[in-house]
C-alpha cells in the first residue's frame, strides 16, 4: 500500500511546501475609515513577506499532525526527572482565558484591573506561607530568571552593606546548569561545593570554601539527586556565619509542600517553578513562571512590581509598588499572568491538606519505584527518596547498553524517557520522577516495563540499541545537525 | 494513620497507599519524610480551604470580573501590548494536549511536533526581518532586548552599550537590570545623535519607537557601523506587515515582543520574544534553537536542538545566558497565528493600522485645543501617537473612562501634557469617532 499522508511521507512536508499562492487562512475586516496618504516609499516594503499562503484547515490538519508527534502528560507516563511533570489542571486553562484575565491590558489603569491585582497579592502571600518567607515578587518569567533575581538581591544586599568584595558563588557539584549560569550573569565568581558518599552535600568542603568573599550559595533542596540533605539546617548556618546569604532553588518544591518551609530552615531567598510544582503546563517548552520569596532583609530589593494592599472604609485597594532598593524589572510588564492565575486557582482548589497530599503522595510514589526496581538497577544513593530517584546504568554500560538506550527503549514502551545524565556526578544516570498525579496502575506497568528491559540489557542488547523503532522517527543525527545548521526553510 | 485527602487531581485510594508502603517498607507516609528535621517538620501554614471546580469556576469568574478589559470597553492602550484579532484556529490548536502538556524536546524522536513548529517559528522571524537566522524564542520583548545588548558585548569585547533615549521606559529598565551587574555600562543618547565613540559595543534602537515614531534607520545604522559596533534594533512585528524589514538598513541583531502575532494581551504575559541575527553571530546566540537533521540510521528528516554547546545545561557558567525556557507554546502559537494571516494578511494588518490610527490622529487635530505629535511633527509614524489636549492628562484618561473608552497611556515624562493612543485593526471606525467625540466634550471651555 502507497502511504499517501504528506506528514509521513519520507520527504518531510513544511509549511512551505503546502503554500499555495492566493490562498488565505482569516478573513480581516475591510478598511472602514477613508484612506489616509501613504508613508514615502523609502520606509516601505519593496515587495511582501514571503510567508506560507494556506486555508484555514490547511493550517489546523498541519499543526494537528504535527501535535500527534508528541509524548505529552496528556497522552503518555512522562517520569522526566526534575521537570515534575503532574497533571496539568484544565479548568485552569479556562479560568485564564476568561475575558477578564485574557484581554486585560497590562498597562490598564490598576483601579481597573482590581481582579488581577487581588488574585496576585493572593498568589503572592499564598507562596510567602508555603515557604515561610517575608516577600515575594511574581514578575519573574522562568525559573532561571528567577535565579538570577535571588543573586541580584545578593548582591544588592552585600553591596548596601558596603561588602562588594563579596564576589563568590558556592554551588553544589550536584546542581542544574542555570545555577552557575545565572550566578555569571550577575557577575559573580563560581566555586563548587562536592557531595559527599551519601549524596549530602560534603560539609567539611564547604567549610573550606566559606571565606571572606563568600557571597553566598546556590542549593537545591531536595537535592537534584532526589534526596533532602541531612546537614542542610548546619550548612545554611556555615553559610550564615562566613557572611553568605543562602538562596534555594524551588525546583523540587513538590517534595516538601507543607511539610517543611524553607525560611525556617535557614534560607534568604528561593525561586518557585510554578510549572512545576503549581501544575501549570510546560507547553513544550514554556511559558513557565519562577516568582521570588524572600526574608525580611531581602525585601528592599524584590524585583518590581510587587503588589500590596491597603484598606479603607470602602474595602481593600491592590498596587503595584516598586520596592525602595529593587533590582528593577525583569520584564517588559509584571511577570507571567496567565501562568499565575493558573498556579492560583491549583492551590485554591488543594487547600493546604491537598498540596500535602500532593507532596506526600508524590514521595511515596518515587520511593516505591525505587523500592520495586533496586533489585534489578544500580539506585545512585542508596536510601530513602523524595520525589525523585535516581539510578545509575553504569553495570548495563558494561553490556553495551548506555542511559540513553534504555531511554531510547522506553519510547518504545510508550513511556516518556526519563532525564538522562543529569546530575552529571552519577555516571549513566537516569533521573525519574513520577508525580503525585499517577495511579497505582501506571507506576506497575512502568516498574514491569523497567524490570522487562533490565533483562533485555543483559539477553538483547541489540533490540535496545536500534530502539526506538515505534516513534515518529529513529535517532537523529545530532552532530551533523550542529556541524552543518540547517535552522530554517524559505519559503 | 494521618486522614487523606481525596481529591480528582490525586489518584490513589487508602488501600493502594497502603499496598504501596508495604513494599517501601513503611507504615505510613510521614515517615518518608523523617529526614527533615523534627523541629521543622510539618510547620503551621494558612492557606484558604480547598474549592470544588464549581466553587473555584464561581470565585474566579467574579476576580475576573472586577477588571474592566478590552471589549468591555473599547481601549486605544499600546505601548508594547497591542490588542489584535486572533482566529479561534490558534487557540483550538494550542489547547491541544500534545502542545500543552509536553516539555522541553529533550528527547527528540517523541517531539517532533513541538520541534517542528518551533522550526517554523524561527522561519518566519527569518522571514519577517529579513535575518539569516533566529532562536526558538526569548521570555519576552524586552528581556530579548537586554540578551542582545549582552550578545554585541560577546561579540564585540566592548562594554559601552548606547541607547537611543526614545525606547521604552519599560525597555530601558530591563537593560539596566541585565546589563549593569555584568558591568556594562549604558549610555543614553538622543534621536539627533550624529556622532558615537569608538568603544560602543552596539547601538539599540526601537522600530518604531517608545512613541510610535519610525527612526531613521539608515543613518543610526551607518553612524554605528562606522565605529565596528552592532546594529540592535527592536521591532513591532505587525508593522513589518509594510515596513521596510531592518535587514535592509543592516541590522545586526533584531529582537521584538511577538504578543501582536496572536497571543492574548493576559495583563503581560506570557509573551515571546523573537531574537534574530546574521549567519557569522550564531555560537553566540543566547536560548535554544532548533535544527533539521536526519536519521542516523535511515532516511528520514527530522528535527532536533542544536548548537546547545553554548548553553547552560553544558556550559554552565561560560554559556551564553542562563536561560532554558523558549516560551514554546507561545512561538507555536506565533507561528499558528502568521500562517494563517500570509503574506497579504499581514500586509492587510498593518495597513488597517496605519489608516485607522492616521484617520483618528487627523480627527483629533482638527479639534481646537488639540495638537498630534508635538514633540515629532514633521516625523513619519505607525499606528500609535501622541496626543496634547486643554486638559490635564489625569483629567483627559479620567473624562474618557466616564465616556466609556479606555484611552491613552500618560507618557507625560516625555512629552508635557502627552497621552499615547494606539489604534488596530479591531477599533472601528465608529469606535473612533466616539473617541473624537469624546475628547471633544473636553474642549476648552
Amino acid at each position: 500500500m502507497v502511504d499517501v499522508s504528506p506528514l509521513n511521507s519520507p520527504k518531510l512536508k513544511m509549511l512551505g511546501h503546502l503554500s499555495v499562492p492566493g490562498r488565505a487562512g482569516v478573513q480581516l475586516p475591510s478598511l472602514d475609515v477613508p484612506e489616509q496618504e501613504a508613508l514615502p516609499e523609502e520606509f516601505l516594503r519593496e515587495c511582501d513577506t514571503r510567508l506560507p499562503e494556506l486555508s484555514e484547515l490547511d493550517v489546523v490538519r498541519y499543526f494537528t499532525n504535527l501535535s500527534q508527534k508528541n509524548f505529552s502528560v496528556d497522552t503518555n507516563f512522562y517520569p522526566l526527572g526534575s521537570c515534575t511533570m503532574k497533571y496539568n489542571p484544565k479548568i485552569n486553562d479556562v479560568i485564564a482565558s476568561l475575558p477578564g484575565f485574557a484581554k486585560l491590558h497590562p498597562l490598564q489603569d490598576t483601579n481597573f484591573a482590581q481582579g488581577s491585582l487581588e488574585l496576585m497579592y493572593e498568589l503572592q502571600s499564598s507562596l510567602m506561607e508555603l515557604t515561610g518567607f517575608a516577600g515575594s515578587s511574581l514578575a519573574t518569567l522562568a525559573g532561571a530568571q528567577g535565579e538570577l533575581a535571588g543573586v541580584l538581591m545578593i548582591k544588592a544586599y552585600h553591596e548596601s552593606n558596603g561588602d562588594s568584595q563579596r564576589n563568590l558563588i558556592l554551588i553544589p557539584d550536584s546542581a542544574h546548569g542555570t545555577n552557575p549560569a545565572s550566578a555569571s550573569m550577575a557577575g559573580f565568581s563560581v566555586a563548587t561545593i562536592p557531595s559527599d558518599s551519601n549524596g549530602n552535600m560534603d560539609v567539611q568542603a564547604l567549610r573550606i570554601l566559606a571565606k571572606e568573599n563568600l557571597a553566598g550559595a546556590m542549593i537545591t533542596l531536595p537535592s537534584t539527586l532526589g534526596l533532602f540533605d541531612t546537614s542542610i539546617v548546619e550548612i545554611c548556618k556555615i553559610i550564615h556565619e562566613a557572611g553568605g546569604l543562602i538562596y534555594c532553588d524551588g525546583a523540587n518544591m513538590n517534595a516538601i509542600l507543607g511539610r517543611a518551609r524553607l525560611f525556617d530552615l535557614g534560607f534568604d531567598v528561593v525561586h518557585l517553578n510554578l510549572h512545576k510544582t503549581l501544575s501549570t503546563p510546560h507547553g513544550g517548552g514554556g511559558p513557565g513562571s519562577g516568582p521570588v520569596c524572600v526574608s525580611e532583609k531581602l525585601l528592599p530589593f524584590l524585583p518590581s512590581p510587587i503588589v500590596k494592599k491597603s484598606s479603607n472604609l470602602e474595602g481593600s485597594i491592590y498596587n503595584f509598588v516598586d520596592p525602595v532598593d529593587s533590582i528593577g524589572k525583569v520584564a517588559a510588564f509584571h511577570g507571567n499572568f496567565g501562568v499565575l492565575v493558573r498556579a492560583y486557582a491549583f492551590v485554591r482548589a488543594l487547600g493546604l491538606s491537598g498540596l500535602r497530599q500532593v507532596s506526600g503522595d508524590a514521595v511515596l510514589n518515587a520511593n516505591y519505584i525505587l523500592s520495586s526496581l533496586k533489585d534489578v538497577y544500580k539506585v545512585a544513593f542508596d536510601r530513602k527518596c523524595m520525589h525523585e530517584l535516581v539510578l545509575s546504568l553504569s553495570p548495563q554500560k558494561s553490556k553495551g547498553v548506555k542511559a540513553i538506550d534504555v531511554s531510547k527503549r522506553l519510547i518504545d514502551y510508550g513511556v516518556h524517557p526519563p532525564t538522562m545524565y543529569f546530575p552529571l556526578i552519577v555516571e549513566e544516570a537516569l533521573m525519574i520522577e513520577p508525580t503525585e498525579s499517577e495511579n497505582k496502575q501506571t507506576l506497575d506497568i512502568f516498574i514491569d516495563i523497567m524490570r522487562k528491559i533490565a533483562i533485555e540489557c543483559e539477553e538483547n542488547p541489540d533490540l535496545i540499541l536500534s530502539s526506538p523503532v515505534y516513534a515518529p522517527i529513529g535517532r537523529l543525527d545530532e552532530v551533523m545537525a550542529a556541524r552543518r545548521p540547517d535552522l530554517r526553510q524559505v519559503y | 494513620m494521618v486522614k487523606n485527602f481525596v481529591h480528582s487531581y490525586i489518584p490513589h485510594t487508602d488501600s493502594e497507599r497502603r499496598e504501596m508502603l508495604d513494599v517501601v517498607g513503611v507504615n505510613q507516609i510521614e515517615d518518608l519524610f523523617l529526614e527533615i528535621p523534627e523541629k521543622y517538620r510539618d510547620p503551621n501554614i494558612t492557606l484558604p480551604s480547598p474549592l470544588t471546580e464549581m466553587e473555584l469556576l464561581q470565585e474566579l469568574e467574579s476576580l475576573s470580573a472586577k477588571n474592566v478589559q478590552v471589549g468591555k470597553m473599547p481601549s486605544f492602550l499600546g505601548g508594547g501590548a497591542y490588542s489584535h484579532f486572533i482566529p479561534s484556529v490558534v487557540a483550538s490548536l494550542t489547547s491541544r494536549g500534545e502542545f500543552l502538556t509536553s516539555y522541553t524536546p529533550y528527547q527528540p524522536e517523541v517531539s517532533q511536533g513541538t520541534l517542528q513548529a518551533t522550526y517554523e517559528f524561527q522561519s518566519m522571524m527569518c522571514e519577517l526581518t529579513g535575518m539569516d537566522v533566529a532562536n526558538a524564542g526569548m521570555y519576552d520583548g524586552a528581556t530579548a532586548f537586554a540578551e542582545a545588548a549582552l550578545m554585541a558585548c560577546r561579540l564585540t569585547k566592548r562594554y559601552r552599550v548606547y541607547v537611543m533615549d526614545s525606547i521604552s521606559s519599560h525597555y530601558l529598565a530591563v537593560l539596566r537590570t541585565y546589563l549593569l551587574p555584568q558591568s556594562v555600562e549604558i549610555v543614553i543618547v538622543s534621536d539627533y545623535i550624529n556622532e558615537i565613540d569608538g568603544d560602543a559595543a552596539c547601538l539599540l534602537v526601537q522600530y518604531p519607537n517608545a512613541l510610535g515614531v519610525i527612526p531613521d534607520l539608515a543613518s543610526l545604522g551607518k553612524l554605528i557601523h562606522s565605529v565596528d559596533g552592532l546594529f540592535v534594533v527592536n521591532v513591532y512585528p505587525v508593522a513589518l506587515g509594510m515596513l521596510k524589514p531592518p535587514s535592509e538598513y543592516e541590522a545586526d541583531i533584531v529582537t521584538g515582543e511577538c504578543q501582536s502575532l496572536g497571543i492574548p494581551l493576559s495583563f503581560g504575559g506570557p509573551y515571546v520574544g523573537m531574537f534574530a541575527c546574521r549567519n557569522e553571530h550564531i555560537r553566540q546566540l543566547p536560548g535554544r534553537i532548533v535544527g533539521k537533521t536526519n536519521e542516523s540510521h535511515g532516511d528520514r528528516d527530522g528535527f532536533v536542538l542544536t548548537l546547545q554547546t553554548r548553553e547552560q545545561h553544558i556550559r554552565r557558567e561560560n554559556a551564553t545566558s542562563n536561560i532554558c525556557t523558549s516560551e514554546a507554546l507561545i512561538a507555536t502559537a506565533v507561528a499558528i497565528h502568521l500562517a494563517l494571516l500570509g503574506p497579504r494578511g499581514l500586509r492587510q494588518v498593518a495597513q488597517l493600522c496605519y489608516n485607522k490610527a492616521h484617520y483618528a490622529a487627523r480627527c483629533i487635530s482638527e479639534l481646537p485645543g488639540y495638537y498630534i505629535n508635538p514633540h515629532a511633527p514633521d516625523k513619519y509614524w505607525f499606528n500609535e501617537f501622541v496626543v496634547t489636549g486643554p486638559k490635564s492628562v489625569d483629567v483627559l484618561q479620567k473624562n474618557l473612562f466616564d465616556q466609556g473608552i479606555i484611552g491613552g497611556i500618560n507618557v507625560t515624562d516625555r512629552v508635557k501634557g502627552g497621552l499615547l493612543f494606539c489604534v488596530t485593526e479591531i477599533n472601528s471606525k465608529q469606535e473612533i469617532d466616539n473617541l473624537v467625540i469624546a475628547l471633544n466634550n473636553m474642549k476648552e471651555s
